[in-house]
This record gives structure tokens, sequence and C-alpha cells, in this order.
């Protein structure tokens, strides 16, 4: 039952096939065997998941059970969780228990989702490898030696190794969107403020979306069902009505417009992944979806404004580290601006400390039109893009990533590391939902395929990926992770 | 816009973050190559350009002005490096 769905899960646990304590047990059983390997968990919570699990079952009995009653999921560890350590991946949270659950991790919660555990990540989500983790870095379980993809990677790690039925992850300018495509499973980020960040560790706030990582579309669209909605507590999430969103998965192709940008198939693009798009569309085609192309003119701007909005709104965010009521605090500090520093300095690791830096100058006195101003008018352009290509085309479908996962230690060069994320930072800078599925594979290594919807259009994004997964089977396939033995007493 | 090691060591004070004399050569060159990159948006003239500060151009939702959350110092400071009394400890600031 691990490797399956999560709608099939929910099935099978609502007829009784299987219990949520003895899924529970059998995910718990295949971390502790598996995830020396992957390092996709910081923290495993097996007695407080047994605990949920049994709950869930007394639910299921009385039929009181929400819509994810015994499901076990993980939550990337930058989602604060009572009682549970929550660590960003950084070393200047590695002892803090958070006081207030997530509102993301609320909803699940309610929904009676078995937390098994918090799912590793790039220091503070900055990174596309999930190597600047302090706790380690994560492997890909489609080959180990390279990397899962960031910042996401522990979620996207796990669920393509079957460590759980689902998880969350966040994206700011890709982090669900690129891990998902990298270790073959579906990503999604909805549109900015369609899910509540409040209780999720601040990077860029106004990039920054929650979003589920699993095995299908529609599971993304049982999931969105549960995360989505204004929430009081985050004043920047949006107050407008959540659509059931498997409502619409079923919904034919026939005349769908799909816009092909001509940017997102430029050079730099990798052969094998190219030919898997162009198969792609094809199938959509057949369904009878209309390909057309299309420009995104201002694309190759959206990774330098990225890098100015991102880092600058971070190093606001991060001002708040500063050892005094939370997190790490050097040894002996010698007077208050020696134990900010030091504290700081020894708390965040090199990628962190570097966009705080970055951020610190955009905004410094005299530099914030040249930089902050500037990167708020080229995301208008980005944006205004978007809206010009939306007025043709219903759905947007191009790479999720130039490439298949990159050899671990391969990009320490921060710039072409920040280049990864050249498809999927325009998503972001627009607000718009986006998500990755698996599409077939490049040198034996996974694909992902992105679709993009205009502003608010979850419900059409999910209809053509799970549409697209009727047609394939891509997201059914599984990486050759080593077969688990029966655990005595399991 | 390249900087050098004091540029670098004046932002780092700004960001109270410490940067030792042998790693600031190579931060400020990896600084120097990300401004390099940042500077491609420098190529566009923008002058008619409305800055988009939030995806749906939205405005900060307001809130009644009420207490919502019940006290929870003891609790909250349970988690905190030093405290005593009910105060946050640090290094002595004045003498």
């Amino acid at each position: 039952m691990i490797s399956h769905t999560v709608a099939e899960i929910v099935r099978a646990l609502r007829s009784r096939e299987i219990s949520s304590t003895e899924l529970t047990r059998d995910y718990l059983a295949r971390i502790r065997q598996l995830d020396d390997s992957f390092n996709s968990f910081i923290t495993v919570c097996e007695d407080s998941a047994l605990d949920q699990a049994t709950s869930a079952d007394k639910a299921l009995a009385d039929g009181t059970g929400g819509a994810l009653c015994g499901v076990p999921v993980a939550h990337k560890d930058i989602f604060c969780t009572r009682d549970i350590l929550t660590t960003c991946g950084s070393k200047m949270l590695h002892n803090f228990i958070a006081p207030y659950n997530a509102t993301v991790v609320e909803k699940f919660n309610l929904a009676g989702a078995v937390t098994l555990g918090k799912t590793n990540m790039d220091e503070f989500a900055m990174g596309s490898s999930n190597e600047t983790s302090h706790f380690g870095r994560v492997c890909n379980p489609w080959d180990i030696t390279r990397v899962p993809g960031g910042s996401s990677g522990g979620s996207a790690a796990a669920v393509a190794a079957d460590l759980c039925a689902a998880a969350t992850g966040t994206d700011t300018g890709g982090s669900i969107r690129q891990p998902a495509a990298f270790c073959g499973v579906t990503g999604f980020k909805p549109s900015y403020g369609r899910v509540s960040r409040w209780g999720m560790i601040a990077f860029a706030s106004s990039l920054d979306q929650a979003g589920p990582i699993c095995k299908s579309a529609e599971d993304a669209a049982i999931l969105l069902n549960v995360m989505a909605g204004l929430d009081e507590k985050d004043s920047t999430s949006i107050d407008r009505d959540v659509p059931d969103y498997t409502m619409a998965l079923n919904n034919p192709l026939k005349g769908l417009r799909v816009g092909i940008p001509r940017q997102h198939f430029a050079h730099g693009l990798n052969a094998q992944v190219e030919d898997a798009i162009r198969e792609a569309l094809r199938e959509l085609e057949k369904a009878g979806a209309v390909l057309k192309e299309i420009d995104l003119p201002n694309n190759h701007l959206s990774v330098s404004a990225y890098y100015v909005v991102a880092p600058a709104e971070a190093s606001a965010n991060l001002s708040r580290f500063d050892g005094v009521r939370y997190g790490y605090r050097c040894e002996n500090p010698v007077d208050l601006e020696d134990m900010y520093k030091r504290s700081r300095s020894e708390g965040f690791g090199e990628e962190v400390k570097r966009r705080i830096l970055v951020g610190t100058y955009a905004l410094s006195a005299g530099f914030y039109d040249a930089y902050y101003r500037k990167a708020q008018k080229i995301r208008r352009l980005i944006k205004q893009d978007f809206l010009d290509a939306f007025r043709e085309v219903d759905v947007i479908i191009g790479p999720t990533s130039p490439h298949g996962a990159f050899p671990v230690g391969t990009k320490s060069d921060p710039v072409a590391m920040y280049l990864e994320d050249i498809f999927t930072i325009g998503v972001n800078l627009a607000g718009l939902p986006g998500i990755s599925v698996p599409a077939g594979f490049a040198d034996g290594l996974p694909v992902g395929l992105q679709l993009v919807g205009a502003d608010f259009d979850e419900a059409r994004v999910l209809n053509v990926a799970h549409q697209f997964q009727q047609l394939t089977d891509w997201h059914r396939q599984k990486p050759r992770v080593p077969r688990m033995q029966k655990v005595e007493g399991a | 816009m390249a900087l050098d090691r004091s540029e670098v060591e004046k932002i780092a004070q700004l960001a109270r973050l410490h940067i030792s004399d042998q790693d600031a050569e190579e931060v400020a060159g990896r600084i120097s190559d990300i401004l390099a990159l940042i500077d491609q948006m420098q190529s566009v003239n923008t002058d008619a350009v409305q800055p988009l500060a939030h995806p749906f151009d939205a405005v900060q939702r307001l809130r009644v002005d009420k207490v919502t959350e019940e006290n929870q110092r003891e609790y909250l400071q349970s988690m905190a490096p030093e405290t005593q009394d009910g105060l946050y400890l640090v290094p002595k600031v004045i003498e």
C-alpha cells in the first residue's frame, strides 16, 4: 500500500482494507530501513505518528474522519509544528520547538492526516539542490550520487522513495516544482496567497507559497482542497472561494489552448529533456489540445529580478534571528554586538549569509531605486508577459528544468546554481499556479513537465495535469529502491 | 558592479554578520558575480513601468485592533537561550 496514491489510500482506509496504524507502521519501518541512504527526514516522529494513527482509526470506525483521515504524510521542516523540532535546515534553529502549528499543519491535522516527520531542505529554503542543509545533503532516490533538487528536496525524495504518501513543500523560485521534476513526482505551487503562509518560516514574503508534493495530479487536488483558503492570521492570504479542485479533473482536453513559450526551448535545454517535453505536447495534441507558440519576452530577466527581490526580503525576514529569544546563541559573547554577530555568523550557512549580504546591499541607502524598485518594475514586465499570453491560451506548458538531476557538488558557483531556476522563477514573480509532473526520462533520470495557469486557475492546471496522467504512466514509474525486508514484529 | 573588501565589510556590519579576513576576498568575489547577474536588469528601460509589489496588486488587509492571543510568556520564554525574572538576558549593554 505504501506506493499507492493518496486517493487510493483514502479508499483503502475507508473500506477498512488497511488501518492507519498498519500503514503508519509500514512507512515508519521503511523510513528506518532506507532513510539512512537518502537523508530525506530531519525528524521522524514515531510516537506521535502512531498516536495520530490510533485516533484516525477510531474516527474511521465512527465514520467521522476528515478528508485525509489516517493518511501518513510528511511536512517540510519550514512549517512550524508544536512539540516537534522545526529547524528550517539551519544550525540557527537546531534546537527550535515552535510554540504553535503552522496553519497548513493545523489543516492537515484537522483533516486527520498522520505526521510521520519533518523533511530535509536547503537552509531557509535557499538552494536548488538540497546541498545547503545543516543536516546534510539529501540523495536522489533515482541515483544517490545526484541531488534531489531543492529547496524541498527532502519532501520530493521521501515521496519518490515511498517513505510517505505525500508531503508539503514551499516554492519561492521553483522549490516545489524543480525537486518534484528531479525526483519524478508531482509538485504543485498554487497562486500566491492561495495557501496561508502563517507559521511557514518566511524567506521572501512576496513570493513564498506552500503546496503539495505527491504521486499524482489527482492527489495534488485532494491535498490542495485541504490546504487552500483565507486565513485571518496571514494578511496576504487571498479572500476567494476555494472550489473543490477534484471536480474539474475529468474535463476533456478538446479545444484546450496550450501555449508553448519559445523562450523555454532556448539554448541550454538538454536534447533528451526537449524530446520528452515535445512528446508530452504531442500526447496532449492527440487528446484534442491546440498547441500554439507564444513569447515570454522578458523571461531572461526573471533570474536577475528574483535575485534582488528574494534576497532583499530575506535579509529583512532573517534579521529576527539574533540569538535573544530562541534558536542558536554563540558561546561567551563579550558584548551585545558580538552576540548578534557571532550568533548569526555561526548559526547561518554560507549561502544564507551570501543572500543576506546581497539583500542588505540592495536595500542600503542610495541603492533602493537601482535594485529593489528596478526589480519590481521588471516584475511588472514579467507579469504583463503572462497576462498577454493568457489572453490567447489557457495554459502554458514547457520543461520544469533545463536538464535532469545533476551530480552532487557540481554547482559550487552560486550564479550557476541560480540559473537552474530559469523556467520556474517567472511563475513566482507573477504569482501564478504551476505544477511539475513526470514526463519521461533523460539519461535514466526523470524529466518534469511544467504546466502554468492564469491567476487562480488552479483547477484548470490540475485538470490538464490529471488528463496527461490518464494518457501516460510516467507518474507511476518508481526508482529502484532497495527491496524492503519484512521487519520482525512490524 | 564589483564590490571590494571594505564595501563587503560595511554591508556585513549592517547585516550584523562577521566575515573573517581569510573569507573576505572570496565573499567579495562571489557577491560581485551575483551583482553582475542582477545588473542584466539595467539593460531595460523601465521609466514608464509601475513597480509591482504584489502579484495581484492587492493591498494589506487590516483586522480589528483587539487582543486575540492569550499570554504565554513562560511557555514562549522556555525556548530562549537565557532568561531571568520573565525577561530575556543578553550581555550587559550599559556599564
